[in-house]
């Protein structure tokens, strides 16, 4: 068994003829929990895809367990999809079932196990974070922070090997956020699993992630372990992780000169 | 002036094209449903869940609406039949025109409204919300777990809802023709007896009803499961599945009607 859960090499993605990933090069450890950032619109969603096996790549291979995503058939794709987790942005819970019947969801589905038997696990999951007394409520009565909590036990029910995060900090309060951010790290490592997470909330991701990847513009544009990326001089980093208006990433959406478009030149 | 006109001319090609397109995609969705359908129908509690919520829900403004046609059919059939002295075959006149036509039809249009809506917009919210992807994120298979419970359990409702539409419509003339009017009882029940044929009519209405069910059903997943994931792509779709059933419903009607009673 290779080290490496997630192995990519040489990755480009197109959408049509846009090119979205220029020769992506990544690898994932195993029980690591990996963060890819960038700003809006830099291909990193479609990375994300790209491992799901949502979406197959242009050229290049990406290896998940030593598996090629891109080559499986549908069947092939949905065993291994068995043995992973996705949260996505806002939760994607089954609105028309309760907090309990969602995290059972994956185990009516493909186990036979006893009802009694899906009880116990359905609440070892809730309790692993914190919601085994939410069981009985609807999604809808859920606040923004406890539905992703509840989607991260669904997406844990199967005790997947990976679990892909798709903006896992987007839209929550401080509290939220902090509580997320730990619970991704302590389940990675109590379920000796591997993380990979989409996001561009630095602050919060620095604290708990070992390994950092940008993207910027379809290509990996820095990498290396938080502390490298805090002590980064690259303009990019340093413009992401300080949150600066200008940098290499501009604030103005390019455009005419400012006095053309006013009527103002001579 | 040239330039506007051919531009035109391709626009009108454009949206053929792409009409004839989607026809194609909604028909392989059709196809997909039925080889999809396997699961549901082992793990039939999926459908019973259905069958509540487009058959049981939609009972309230089917019986309503059957028993007000009926009654309709009452008075003005009893205006025309009195003119010819036949007011006792009120019976024939109010159950051969629900089982025939209005049953299936009326039935049929209050159905796209009320649960073929329902179903495009559930579905619609489920794709904009990420439903279907976490579904698919979680090897499920979003066509055998949501799709095709939601076809069966419609199509099982509708023929039963055309029955019971019928079946009100003629305690509807009952109750203004005998009890209101006045017509003679015995003969509004014993003419209706004789002259409603099982094959004929009751038979063939029960099949126009399933015919309406499946397109019905079918356009409305097809329009939830296709719209764009915004607000605006779920209501447009949700009115495209009415105006499209509707329309669907009614050209159908035709088709098998003219098949149906060809000899009579």
């Amino acid at each position: 068994m290779s080290d490496n859960l997630i192995e990519i090499r040489d990755l480009s993605f197109a959408y049509g003829r846009k090119l979205v990933l220029k020769g992506i090069n990544l690898t994932a450890h195993r029980g690591q929990v990996i963060a890819i950032m960038g700003n809006s619109g830099c291909g990193k969603t479609t990375l994300l895809r790209l491992i799901g096996g949502a979406l197959k790549p242009t050229s290049g291979s990406l290896l998940v367990d030593g598996v090629d995503i891109g080559r499986l058939d549908q069947d092939a794709l949905y065993r291994l999809r068995r043995r992973m987790g996705m949260l996505f942005q806002f939760g994607a819970l089954f609105t028309d079932m309760s907090v309990f019947e969602n995290v059972a969801f994956q185990l009516r589905e493909h186990t036979d196990l006893p009802e009694e038997m899906i009880r116990d696990l359905v609440f070892m999951k809730l309790n692993a974070v914190g919601l085994r007394g939410a069981h009985e409520l609807m999604p809808s009565e859920l606040s923004g922070g406890m539905a992703r909590r509840v989607a991260l036990a669904r997406s844990i029910a199967l005790d997947p090997m990976l679990i892909i995060y798709d903006e896992p900090f987007a839209g929550l309060d401080p509290i939220s956020l902090g509580v997320t951010g730990n619970l991704i790290r302590r389940l990675t490592d109590t379920l000796g699993m591997t993380s990979i997470v989409v996001t561009h909330d630095v602050q919060e991701s620095l604290k708990m992630v070992d390994y950092v990847y940008f993207v910027s513009e379809g290509v990996i544009v820095a990498q290396g372990t938080p502390a490298e990326i805090k002590a980064s001089d690259l303009p990019y980093v340093h413009q992401f992780v300080h949150g600066e208006e200008n940098g290499p990433v501009p604030f103005h959406y390019p455009a005419p000169d400012y006095a053309l478009d006013l009527g103002l030149a001579a | 002036m040239i330039e506007a006109l051919i531009e035109n001319v391709r626009g009108i090609g454009r949206r053929t094209i792409d009409r004839v397109w989607r026809m194609g995609v909604a028909a392989h969705f059709f196809v997909l449903v039925f080889l999809h359908s396997g699961p549901s129908f082992r793990r039939f509690h999926l459908i019973i869940r259905e069958i509540f919520s487009a058959g049981v829900l939609s009972l309230i403004i089917i019986l309503v609406s059957g028993l007000f046609v009926g009654m309709v059919l009452g008075l003005q059939g009893y205006e025309t039949l009195q003119t010819y002295g036949a007011e006792e075959s009120l019976g024939v006149l109010v159950s051969l025109s629900l089982v025939r036509e209005l049953g299936p039809v009326v039935a049929a249009l209050l159905f796209a409204s009320r649960a073929g809506s329902a179903i495009t917009a559930e579905i619609g919210l489920m794709k904009a919300t990420e439903q279907i992807a976490a579904m698919e994120m979680m090897a499920v298979d979003p066509i055998a777990r949501v799709v095709a419970p939601r076809f069966w359990g419609a199509v099982i409702s509708m023929p039963l809802l055309a029955a019971l539409f019928s079946a009100m419509g003629v305690l509807g003339g009952y109750l203004v023709g005998v009890v209101l009017i006045g017509v003679d009882a015995g003969s509004f029940w014993s003419q209706m007896q004789a002259a409603v044929d099982f094959k004929e009519d009751v038979l063939n209405g029960v099949i126009k009803s399933v015919v309406f069910g499946v397109a019905i059903t079918i356009i409305a997943l097809f329009e939830g499961y296709d719209a764009p994931p915004t607000a605006e792509g779920v209501s447009r779709a949700t009115t495209r599945t009415v105006v499209t059933s509707s329309l669907a419903i009614l050209g159908l009607d035709f088709v098998l009607t003219a098949f149906m009673f060809r000899g009579v």
